[in-house]
């Protein structure tokens, strides 16, 4: 069977541009790709694209041409990139297609997002008296983790600091101020024990990525990092998820450590072979719990990992080069492809200013509503 | 006469009200509230424990958009409110509004006690809804 590699990467800055809608920003970023692999659109083989709050990804043909492609709205929650990135891989892995490119954007208004009780499955009442929020989730997710594994609010705060850190070094960030540790600590609580620096934002932003077996890469004398393991998993009986009235008393683990697991296993490799990773920060406190659900740490080691700054651009192990949500925010659709976007980067050594050196595998992690989680690693 | 937020999410016994959660038929897998319509059937009613513990919580501190929320308030007269889940040993974890007067009196293992709280809304007048009070 074929490889499946990434020839083409690219990106529309994330974070508030007035004047393109979210579907001006997809295409801005397919563009990008193809110029990036230096491939035409009439190339494309397939398309698989997905937006979560900006329309539908295939009313991008008019705008790139009207070839007649095969093109997929791919709609899955906050595992709608990577879903995209998944349909493409195997798409090639099949056989049945040589090049094509997958593509996800979005744009949100401001603040938290509104959720629709029956749409979710859930009495309205649930919505109604003030329970179906993210942010409540989250910070009741992280408050329990805390006290089970003595994780402190410094740590939390810590996430946020290297978060805008590397948000500075990057240019498609959003937010590219630095913010010290007390201001991230001591900014308004939004939902405790998680403050306002501690959340991400809905935001805008698109990025596409153009896939290619083995044969077409050579063909057409192109290079690109190899896609080794991807994954997508939802959540299994005795997992805590957003908007849960009620959770078992028999716990089990989170989807994450599926989709994890089986994109280990897909590539060959364990946590300790990944060189940078980009894992779902949609609070402090998520990027906490991920670097062990990935397999990363043990349960309560990131207080020391986080101490001692394993995480940051110059640690053992860098997390979130780019600055992750914190400071990219979270356009839905886009928010899990910019992820692998951040990796090749990487691996290519074109990270300019964030690059961590000799970066060979890159494992990204995508989680959220309704408690699905998609994981890719890619090869330099 | 109390109108109750949605049928059947809670009753009232001699002792106080107790929440009804659903029991799966199939595997004992239970969840809260009991299912309602075609998957009814699927479920045994259960009455749950009158008291559990704190099992997780935070507190509300801005107004939830509007939908779905319809309490009778604004972002100036909204007062933050804590929630949380209490587990109902061997039973299940139901999430909660929590009755508090100081949320930083919380802490996770607290006994807690199923109340009812009166919920002025901007649709429906005041209803009554289930809570959680510390013990």
């Amino acid at each position: 069977m074929t490889d499946v590699h990434i020839v083409g990467a690219g990106i529309h800055a994330f974070g508030r541009t007035p004047d393109m809608t979210g579907l001006d920003q997809g295409v801005y970023a397919v563009r990008e790709a193809l110029a990036d692999a230096g491939v035409d659109w009439a190339d494309m083989q397939f398309a698989f694209g997905g937006s979560s709050a900006a329309g539908s990804a295939d009313a991008a043909l008019p705008r790139l041409g009207l070839t007649g492609v095969q093109f997929i709205n791919i709609s899955n929650g906050c595992a709608t990139g990577g879903s995209s990135l998944l349909s493409g891989y195997w798409a090639i892995k099949s056989g049945e297609f040589d090049i094509g490119v997958v593509l996800g954007f979005d744009k949100h208004p401001r603040g938290a997002f509104n959720a629709d009780p029956e749409a979710s499955g859930l009495p309205r009442w649930y919505g109604e008296t003030g329970m179906m929020l993210t942010t409540q989730f989250f910070a009741m997710k992280i408050r329990r983790y805390m006290e089970l594994h003595g994780v402190s609010a410094t740590s939390l705060g810590r996430v946020a600091v290297k978060a805008f850190e590397n948000g500075v070094v990057t240019p498609h960030a959003w937010r590219r101020e630095a913010v010290d540790l007390d201001t991230v600590l001591n900014s308004q609580m939004v939902s405790d024990p998680l403050t306002k620096f501690m959340f991400c934002s809905p935001a805008e932003g698109g990025v596409a990525m153009i896939l290619a077996s083995d044969r077409k890469m050579r063909e057409l004398g192109l290079t690109g990092p190899k896609v080794r393991g991807a994954a997508v998993r939802t959540r299994p009986r005795g997992s805590f998820e957003v908007f849960a009235p009620s959770l078992d008393v028999e716990r089990g683990v989170a989807p994450t450590v599926l989709a994890s697991k089986a994109a280990y296993e897909m590539a060959g490799v364990g946590p300790e072979d990944i060189s940078v990773a980009q894992i779902q920060d949609t609070e402090s406190g998520a990027e906490i719990m991920h670097m062990a659900e990935n397999g990363f740490c043990a349960d309560g080691e990131q207080e020391a990992w986080l101490a001692e700054g394993v995480t940051r651009l110059n640690g053992r192990l860098p997390m979130n080069t780019d600055g992750g949500c914190l400071a990219c925010g979270e356009p839905i659709g886009a928010s899990g492809l910019r992820q692998v976007y951040e990796n090749v980067q990487q691996l290519r050594g074109r990270a300019e200013g964030r690059q961590v050196a000799d970066a060979r595998l890159g494992y990204s992690q995508v989680y959220g509503a309704p408690g699905l989680s998609a994981v890719a690693i890619l090869e330099a | 006469m109390v109108v109750a937020v949605a049928d059947g999410v809670f009753v009232e016994k001699a002792g106080g009200p107790v929440l009804v959660a659903g029991r799966r038929k199939t595997d004992g897998e239970m969840r809260f509230p009991m299912p309602r319509g075609a998957d009814a059937a699927f479920y045994d009613a259960v009455e749950l424990a009158p008291e559990g513990k704190l099992w997780s919580y935070t507190v509300q501190r801005f107004r939830p958009k509007t939908p779905p929320y319809i309490g009778d308030d604004d972002d100036k007269s909204f007062k933050p409110f804590a929630v949380g889940y209490v587990e109902f040993a061997g039973q299940v974890i139901v999430e909660g509004r929590i009755l508090v007067d100081d949320p930083s009196t919380l802490k996770i293992g607290l006994p807690m006690k199923v109340a009812l709280e009166a919920f002025p809304t901007s649709t429906r007048g005041e209803v009554v809804t289930y809570a959680f009070r510390p013990a």
